[in-house]
């Protein structure tokens, strides 16, 4: 089957997981917005990372599986960054005030 | 491991196993589906559309139990696999049916949430956030059950000794839907600013 | 989906000698030559259902009003229904299944020197999804209200609201269709990349790949890489259609542009999806009929994996007019034509492969040929599109549309007749018609430019897309634009009628035709050093490989062709 390889202590990787879910569950107590999404969502980052690299073994995979997953994510970023100036950005909507009193629409007819 | 089957499903140019590699690309592309999904509710997000501030109203208590089920259904499917590695069928079976077993809890945690949420009148089409919650929690939902299914079957066989090799395999898979917890969590549960 | 993967291995694989019953050689195949042909002839189904719709929307619009012969008058939910239906059909279920799943299919295993898929019953899962998915874009045609008429892009609201479709159910099943349709390929395409990564034969190094292979594999990572954000899209709109969720729609707080970039972010890097089997497909044409290596493999290969990453970061061009952010469109004027660059290369490239060549020119050949000079007016024409400026003007008229024609024609039709051609002596060991395929050829060819180029005019004159009956506009329904609509609907009727020549020419060819050595054309590729057809299995010993694929005319050799898997000491 797989290859033969030391296998990470899964008992001592679930501890931490649980520490680390416990200060995430904490960390909004605090009730500092900046201090939540760290706890938030770094620590989400760095438990997957656990998950993944132990758990999924990609500590022991072949690079290319890493490759695999650096690209995926690579382009959902690109994904999110081409569609973001779109959904979130609305201020180019300037006739949206016009339209109310009709102001300005003829005008640019 | 066996030698059934055609001969190209036993080769292996790039040093990973057939099934492993297929497994990381449904993985890959897993992620696109997932990540599409988070990517537009960040969009929203961020953009401050009316019905996100919903994001207190989710049981933190229910989300942290349920991250702890999956943390430790992680950790005894990978415990399964090492079982399996050193050749103890009886174990794998049982740490694959801890697995299931918290897969059972997993959702019924979920159901209580839902019952909940719909009766306090949180339907799916009350605003976009509850759209969201709804759609992902549920597609994620349905992953847990697929995995539950398959693992159920695979159980059989390894205790009869044979297909040892899936174990590892859908371990990998339940693994990649705990990850997708892991970021659903903070994103439903936590982060209500 | 890992279900699947994981099932694979439950029941026992069928022996090599023994023989199959009727239901399992042909209906529940796992063999992949089975499967690439149950492929194939439901692409070529699907292909006369599209084509169907082509001839009935472009007769209403050469005589509108009129009764369509082997139809009817055509209403406006009638011809909406065919054009959204014809992109649909021809670009989900006809190019992406005979050009990747059939090809990649017959190709992958018998190419890479191995005996089947890695995962066969994983293979026959995904077609038999695909084949629902069929049957349901079928059944949606026939529900009540019709089949779904909002564009193969089904932009929302107008996709998303039953009251403004007027096609209840008809765009719920289209939706789920095209999602089965996802779900097939994504299942195949992760069997593709599996084979090609693991399952190559001993000594074939990553360089000695043929470029058709190479072609499909890159393009069903392409596809693995967009479909998911769309996948997403398409749970979201059928939400909105079904339970009245409102993620696309204004008036809940959605963003229908939201749509629009899931869609686009799939659906640009689907036309390179397409693009590159044929691509591939054509390489390994040309390089055998000029008997001379490919010029520049690993430029060839190198420009592949360059329009692949930039084929992810062109998308919005189609929405330059949707109202995307201005300086968003600035960046993506920039990427679309930077695109062209790897494109074009690979095109010379194969001139260049041409060039001092002794060509012969046979029926596989020609419509190689005439794929080169079709897309490269595709290509030309996208260049002026891609220029946000110029695309105020185009966009929604028929120029878009003749430049579309003129890239996905060349890529599915010729691009298929291209391959059936090619490699039909391998697939049914009997060689087609050489005066029939060459008077299809012709015969398809002049209409096909008859057809399009014409478009290209009446789309600068400001003929818009999506009016299915130009009397209502005086402006568009002049003497001389009606005699233009007439004479494409012409040429597109005499392409039709010269289609039952290649029909004719295929059956015929498969039961009575010459019988086909194994190597008909002298080809290096593993597929031609086995049996025609290949037996089950494909190869008696699984070959070595000692070389590339495109060692034609080596000096100081006798024979012209060295086939990959000759040992070296041998001549």
């Amino acid at each position: 089957m797989s290859e033969v390889h030391a296998h990470p202590n899964y008992v001592k990787v679930w501890y931490w997981l649980v520490i680390l879910l416990v200060i995430s569950t904490l960390g909004p107590m605090l009730e500092i917005p900046a201090i939540t999404l760290i706890t938030a969502f770094g620590i989400a980052v760095i438990k997957a990372l656990m998950v993944a690299a132990n758990f999924m073994h990609l500590k022991f995979e072949k690079h290319i599986v890493w490759f695999l997953f650096i690209m995926s994510l690579t382009l959902l970023g690109v994904f999110f960054f081409g569609v973001a100036p779109d959904v979130m950005m609305t201020e180019g909507d300037q006739w949206i005030d016009c339209i109310a009193d009709n102001s300005c629409v003829e005008q640019r007819l | 491991m066996s030698t059934r089957g055609p001969v190209a499903t036993h080769r292996s140019s790039t040093g990973i196993p057939a099934g492993r590699l297929a497994v990381w690309w449904l993985l890959a592309s897993e992620i696109f589906i997932f990540g599409g999904l988070i990517a537009c509710f960040v969009l929203f997000k961020l953009n401050g559309t009316p019905g996100f501030e919903d994001a207190s109203e989710t049981s933190v208590v229910a989300g942290a139990f349920n991250t702890f089920v999956l943390l430790t259904s992680s950790l005894t499917v990978v415990l399964a696999h090492a079982a399996v590695e050193r050749g103890d069928r009886e174990k794998a079976f049982t740490y694959i049916w801890y697995t299931f077993a918290a897969g059972i809890v997993f959702l019924m945690v979920k159901v209580y949430e839902y019952s909940g949420k719909i009766l306090s009148g949180h339907t799916i089409t009350e605003n976009l956030f509850w759209s969201f919650y709804y759609t992902m929690t549920g597609l994620h939902a349905l992953h847990v059950i697929g995995g539950m299914v398959v693992m159920a079957l695979i159980s059989f066989d390894v205790r009869k000794g044979y297909n040892y090799q899936r174990v590892e395999l859908i371990g990998l898979y339940w693994h990649f839907v705990d990850l997708v917890w892991i970021f659903l969590f903070p994103l439903f549960y936590i982060a209500n600013f | 989906m890992s279900e699947a993967a994981a099932a694979i291995h439950t029941e026992d694989h069928a022996e090599h000698h023994e023989e199959l019953s009727f239901l399992y050689k042909y209906i529940l195949p796992v063999d992949h030559k089975m499967i690439a042909m149950q492929y194939m002839f439901t692409g070529l189904i699907m292909a006369v259902i599209g084509g169907y719709f082509a001839y009935v929307f472009r007769m209403q619009l050469a005589y509108p009003g009129e009764s369509v012969p082997f139809f009817g008058i055509v209403g406006p939910g009638e011809y909406n229904m065919m054009v959204t239906n014809h992109g649909t059909i021809m670009i989900f279920w006809v190019a992406m299944p005979v050009l990747i799943a059939a090809f990649g299919n017959f190709l992958i295993p018998l190419m890479c020197g191995c005996d089947d898929m890695v995962f066969p019953r994983l293979n026959r899962l995904s077609y038999q999804i695909f084949l629902v998915s069929a049957l349901v874009l079928i059944l949606s045609f026939f529900v009540k209200g019709g089949g779904f008429g909002g564009a193969w892009t089904a932009y929302p609201p107008l996709s998303s609201v039953p009251e403004f479709s007027l096609t209840d159910w008809g765009a719920s099943l289209w939706v789920l269709a095209v999602a089965l349709e996802f779900v097939s390929f994504l299942l195949g395409g992760i069997n593709f990349v599996t084979t090609a990564m693991n399952a190559r034969a001993p000594g074939m190094k990553m360089l000695d790949i043929p470029i058709a292979v190479w072609f499909i594999v890159i393009a069903v990572i392409l596809f693995m890489a967009s479909v998911g954000p769309l996948i997403a899209g398409a749970v979201m709109l059928f939400m909105d259609q079904r339970i009245g969720t409102t993620f696309f729609l204004p008036s809940g707080g959605g963003d229908p542009l939201l749509w629009e970039h899931l869609f686009w972010f799939f659906g640009h890097p689907e036309v390179y999806v397409v693009l590159l089997p044929t691509m591939g497909i054509v390489a390994d044409i040309i390089t055998v009929f000029s008997r001379k290596k490919l010029f520049g493999y690993r430029t060839v290969l190198y420009t592949a994996f360059a329009t692949g990453g930039l084929s992810f970061v062109v998308w919005a061009h189609h929405q330059f007019v949707a109202g995307i952010d201005p300086r968003m469109a600035n960046v993506f004027v920039v990427t679309t034509v930077l695109i062209s660059i790897p494109i074009a290369e690979m095109l010379f490239s194969y001139i260049a492969t041409l060039y001092g060549g002794s060509i012969e020119y046979t029926t596989p050949m020609l419509w190689a040929l005439s794929f080169l000079f079709a897309f490269l007016i595709g290509g030309v024409t996208g260049i002026y599109l891609g220029a946000s400026a110029l695309d105020v003007y185009f966009h929604d008229s028929y120029f878009v549309l003749a430049h579309f024609h003129y890239t996905f024609f060349p890529i599915t039709i010729i691009g298929m007749f291209a391959a059936i051609t090619f490699w039909f002596p391998k697939m049914f060991g009997r060689m087609m018609n050489e005066t029939l395929g060459k008077i299809h050829f012709w015969g398809t060819f002049i209409p096909f430019n008859c057809i399009f180029l014409p478009l290209f005019f009446l789309g600068l004159a400001g003929q818009h897309r999506r009016i299915y009956n130009y009397d209502h506009f005086p402006d568009l329904a002049t003497e001389e634009l009606q005699d233009i609509r007439v004479f494409a609907t012409a040429s597109l009727v005499i392409m039709l009628i010269f289609q039952v020549i290649f029909l004719y020419n295929f059956f015929y060819s498969m039961f009575k035709g010459e019988k086909a050595p194994d190597n008909p054309w002298k080809a290096n590729t593993l597929e031609w050093t086995v049996p025609s057809p290949p037996p089950h299995g494909n190869f008696k010993t699984l070959p070595t490989v000692y070389r590339g694929a495109y060692e034609y005319s080596v000096p100081g050799r006798e024979m012209d062709y060295w086939p990959q898997n000759m040992p070296p000491d041998e001549s």
